[in-house]
């Protein structure tokens, strides 16, 4: 199969277009971070005053965030790697409805979820002013990608045979679980865990309705820069929040071409 | 009783005990199901129940009030109107990136070039806020160009421009994975048959890819539209004054402490963002 020529080049145009649209605004932040004076411009030398400043103001939102992200993702991985295999064992119709429930806080808007968060729980003090409540937003938004990266590997690996044939040699469902069920879905757990650490350090809709003052997580901070500080500073933190996405990032990429799934990474943060 | 009227039941039996064996699995998804039923659903239905009841000093309920009263009205329809609007730029935009990525799956630099494509995907609306003001806002490179250029400022950032211009930054890398994943599923024997008739690439586009796409560009912008309508902290970032409704929720909730239609507001924009995505998944599945 040839492609006309024009056809080629008006995609490759348009792609690098797209790419510049999409880069040129993180490398505009990364550079503003990174100037001493940036109405001045680049002329005015390079600093690294700005993050050490973020640093010193902002620490704690990004202990905060790595926290909340580690427990959001123990509670995912948790009660998501087995709600995962009870859908594998029944992929009746029953399942399918439970699994778009379960998805239901990713399809509905955070606000909503959060508002109806604060309107029923929201009078349990000491679940309102501690970041478990932050938790359990992210849990309810992280936990059908969990389910679905988990389940993803289930579906490949002939699981439900064998899990029936290590019943019939009579091991018990404990060992079948963490003995066969577990390992076979390795690589959907490691995809699972990345997506949800991903999603719940850039978490911000949820997270702006159920935060107090002495539960900011990192986008809350970034927020609030946003408002208040130069330029400089918000775009120093947004750097440090760039390099803790980063990683995550090419991991999720890494393990995506690894399988061999073309597409899209199933991911998309809260905007 | 003849043997080929005891074996299916024979079957059936051995179904059965294998399907009770599965059975004692269900337990296991309780503490989902558990954590969902608590903190989700039954906040959800309160939540709807609330927008049931008056708001101080108002006598008709909170649903009746946003369905009559013109300024809410305006809010959605805006909101309606910047999410059609940038769900149409973005497949547009998207859709020739999906075709130029599919149908050259290696060149040097593609790697990198997807990684660069897909690493917006993780950002938070307010980050895409923040990018559009230092993009189109007042210190913007756009602005400090145009006053070069022109002479004229040109700031876009606090308003609807700069709000479709952010949408369509986070709508971008959404899209795209899709659609080349679609492309990619293009039959191409169609596509080589047309060409040895002699269809021209134009032809080959419209008469071929494009029906084969619906599917995919419909999914795809039913994904667009309900992330867009729902999206909050890219326009928390540019400003709340824009009038679109997760800004109207908010401000209904934080400043009119007005709960009763907040939750009316959320009720309503949740179920229409959720009925537009079952809509186009039901549609693309039965495709």
């Amino acid at each position: 199969m040839t492609h006309s020529r024009f056809d080629t080049r008006l995609g490759l145009g348009i792609t690098l277009a797209v790419t510049a649209f999409l880069i040129g605004p993180v490398l505009l932040s990364v550079t503003a971070g990174l100037t001493q004076n940036y109405f001045v411009g680049l002329k005015s030398g390079l600093t690294f005053q700005w993050v050490v400043q973020v640093w010193d103001l902002y620490a704690d939102t990004i202990w905060r965030s790595y926290g909340v992200a580690l427990a959001t993702l123990a509670v995912t991985t948790v009660i998501g790697v087995p709600a995962a295999w009870v859908l594998t064992l029944f992929p009746g119709r029953l399942s399918r409805l439970l699994e778009e429930l379960l998805t239901l806080p990713v399809a509905v808007p955070g606000l909503a979820t959060a508002l109806a968060l604060i309107v029923s729980w929201g009078s349990t003090g000491w679940l309102r002013s501690s970041v478990a409540f932050i938790v359990v937003g992210h849990v309810l938004f992280t936990l059908p990608f969990m389910i679905r990266a988990v389940r993803a590997s289930m579906q490949g690996a002939e699981l439900v045979v064998l899990d029936e044939a290590a019943a019939t040699l009579g091991a018990s469902r404990r060992q079948r679980f963490f003995d066969i069920i577990v390992p076979a879905a390795k690589s959907g757990i490691v995809t699972g865990a990345l997506t949800v650490v991903t999603l719940s350090i850039g978490e911000f809709n949820l997270t702006w309705l159920l935060h107090t003052p002495l539960t900011k997580t990192l986008p809350v901070g970034l927020a609030n820069s946003y408002a208040s500080m130069r330029l400089e500073v918000a775009s120093a933190y947004t750097l440090v929040f760039l390099l803790m996405l980063l990683p995550l990032m090419v991991g999720l990429q890494w393990l995506a071409t690894r399988t061999h799934r073309t597409g899209s990474l199933a991911l998309g943060a809260s905007s | 009783m003849s043997l080929s009227h005891a074996t299916p039941m024979l079957a059936r039996g051995g179904r059965h005990t294998a399907l009770s064996g599965r059975r004692a699995w269900l337990i296991i998804a309780a503490p989902a199901v558990a954590l969902f039923l608590a903190f989700w659903l039954l906040p959800m239905v309160k939540l709807a129940g609330l927008g049931a009841t008056a708001p101080t000093g108002e006598t008709a309920n909170a649903y009746w009030l946003v369905v009559s009263e013109p300024r809410y009205w305006k809010s959605l329809f805006n909101t309606v109107g910047l999410s059609l609007a940038a769900t149409l730029a973005t497949l547009i935009i998207a859709l020739p990136v999906g075709r130029f990525l599919a149908r050259h799956p290696s060149f040097p630099g593609r790697r990198v070039l997807m990684s660069l494509l897909i690493f917006p995907l993780a950002f938070p609306g307010v980050v895409v806020g923040f990018l559009v003001i230092l993009t189109t806002g007042r210190q913007g490179v756009l602005n400090t160009l145009s006053q070069l250029l022109t002479g004229e400022p040109t700031v876009l950032a606090y308003a609807m421009p700069g709000l479709f211009i952010g949408y369509v930054y986070f709508l971008l890398p959404r899209t795209i994975g899709l659609l080349t994943a679609a492309v990619e599923g293009i039959d191409k024997q169609w596509l080589e048959a047309a060409q040895t008739l002699g269809a021209s690439t134009w032809r080959r586009f419209v008469d071929i890819e494009l029906p084969a796409l619906t599917g995919a560009l419909t999914a795809a912008g039913a994904m667009c539209f309900a992330t867009a309508m729902g999206a909050f902290g890219t326009v928390f970032t540019l400003g709340t004054r824009i009038d679109v409704l997760p800004i109207t929720i908010y401000d209904e909730f934080t400043n009119y402490a007005n709960l009763p239609v907040a939750a009316a507001l959320s009720v309503v924009l949740g179920l229409s963002t959720w009925a537009v995505l079952y809509a186009a998944n039901s549609l693309a599945a039965s495709r």
